[in-house]
């Protein structure tokens, strides 16, 4: 074997380790990885009141309300659990009912207090006037990003 | 094929005789691309105007993940056959891919704000991409910090191979986990999820973006053989001195 050879083997075999390695560990620290829980998985995961965490879903229609003052009570959903939400102070412009959001807080007595809410979007890009026809023509599945379909799916 | 450039006098030549072509290849594709990206298209139906940020947002960090893998396979390429373009080229990479990741990290921030509302968030996406970032500045530090320039770049490119694990990472980042940043667009199953009047400005930028790369990739690997031929003469002068 000549010494290049050696090398490339040396190297090719060395990658191969290292993404093993690399895929272990992020499949190990999967839980601390993703950046919320759907309401399914708050559920699941049994998160004890005055834990710090996040939670993500789509924001249920209709179920935006006002409450005293600045706060905004809201449903977010994973369309097949739901979990309350109460918010104190400004919302981002996206956020609005079928909206993908995710709120930072601690669930107390079944609502989740959230000290901060986040809106996330989709991949799809249009112009406005394409997503009226698409409305219109009832080949809409609805705004938001849906990572609770997704996780619904495993 | 790749062999016969791989002699730094013939790419030399090849070099200074496409690089005229390739920065006004470079300087025609960004007018088009900018024109249709901030005149020519329409407003996205959810994020309004601020969709225009992704004309320079996205291409950046294609070319970030494209650098470095541009990076990684012309480390291996010096490891293993020690061709001297392989290295020169990673070592000339470097620093632009690290630009290309700073404006991707710095526009995705500026996006970040008015429509997520935040400038940062540590999910997976950020978080590699930052990772990214320092890679890119390990390998130039790494390069740099050995008195004898062999061993520097043996060292670096060890540590862009490594580092190589973090590229499919990145890219698949948004499908493995929940993040906040929204999954992939155009390189996906099922084609993009892109309308073609938002699509084809983008496309044109990305193109641009890697003319640029093209270019300015020239320009540093003729500069850094020049340099390599200065110092030799200096090491010759300076021995013939001694004497």
């Amino acid at each position: 074997m000549k010494r290049k050879h050696k090398r490339l083997t040396f190297v090719a075999i060395a990658l191969l380790l290292l993404g093993a390695a690399a895929a272990l560990v992020l499949s190990a620290f999967e839980d601390s990885i993703v950046f919320f829980y759907s309401p399914t998985e708050l559920a699941e995961k049994n998160v004890v009141d005055g834990r710090h965490v996040r939670i993500g879903g789509l924001v249920k229609e209709g179920s935006i309300k006002k409450g005293e003052g600045a706060v905004t009570l809201f449903e977010v959903t994973d369309l097949s659990n739901t979990i309350a939400v109460s918010f104190t102070g400004l919302l981002p412009d996206l956020f609005r009912e079928g909206q993908g959001v995710v709120a930072e807080g601690k669930l107390k007595d079944g609502v989740f207090m959230a000290s901060d809410v986040l809106a996330k979007h989709d991949e799809n890009y249009m112009p406005p006037e394409v997503a009226d026809a698409l409305k219109k023509s009832g080949q809409w599945n609805t705004g938001g990003n849906p990572p609770a379909k997704e996780e619904s799916a495993k | 094929m790749f062999h016969r450039f791989a002699n730094p006098a013939r790419f030399l030549r090849f070099a200074a005789v496409i690089q005229p072509w390739i920065a006004g290849l470079t300087v025609l594709l960004f007018a088009v691309g900018l024109y249709l990206g901030l005149l020519a298209s329409p407003a996205d139906y959810q994020q309004g105007e601020t969709v225009r940020m992704m004309y320079v947002h996205v291409p950046s960090a294609w070319m970030a993940l494209f650098c470095y893998t541009g990076m990684a396979i012309s480390c291996g390429v010096a490891l293993i056959w020690k061709h001297p373009l392989a290295d020169l080229a990673a070592k000339a990479t470097a620093p632009v891919g690290a630009s290309f990741t700073f404006l991707a990290l710095v526009t995705g921030s500026l996006w970040g704000k008015p429509m997520w509302g935040a400038w940062w968030v540590w999910d997976a996406r950020l978080t590699s991409m930052l990772v990214l970032f320092f890679l890119y500045l390990g390998y130039m530090a790494l390069n740099n910090a050995f008195d004898d320039p062999g061993r520097g770049s043996k060292a670096s490119s060890i540590l862009a191979l490594v580092g190589f694990v973090n590229v499919p990472i990145i890219k698949f980042s948004v499908d493995w986990w929940n993040t906040l940043h929204q999954p992939a667009s155009v390189v996906k199953m099922g084609g993009p999820a892109i309308h073609a009047s938002i699509l084809s400005p983008l496309l044109v930028m990305g193109v641009a973006f890697t003319t640029y790369y093209l270019w300015v990739l020239l320009i540093r690997i003729r500069r850094e053989v020049t340099a390599n031929k200065v110092r030799a003469l200096q090491m010759r002068q300076a021995s013939r001195g001694e004497q």
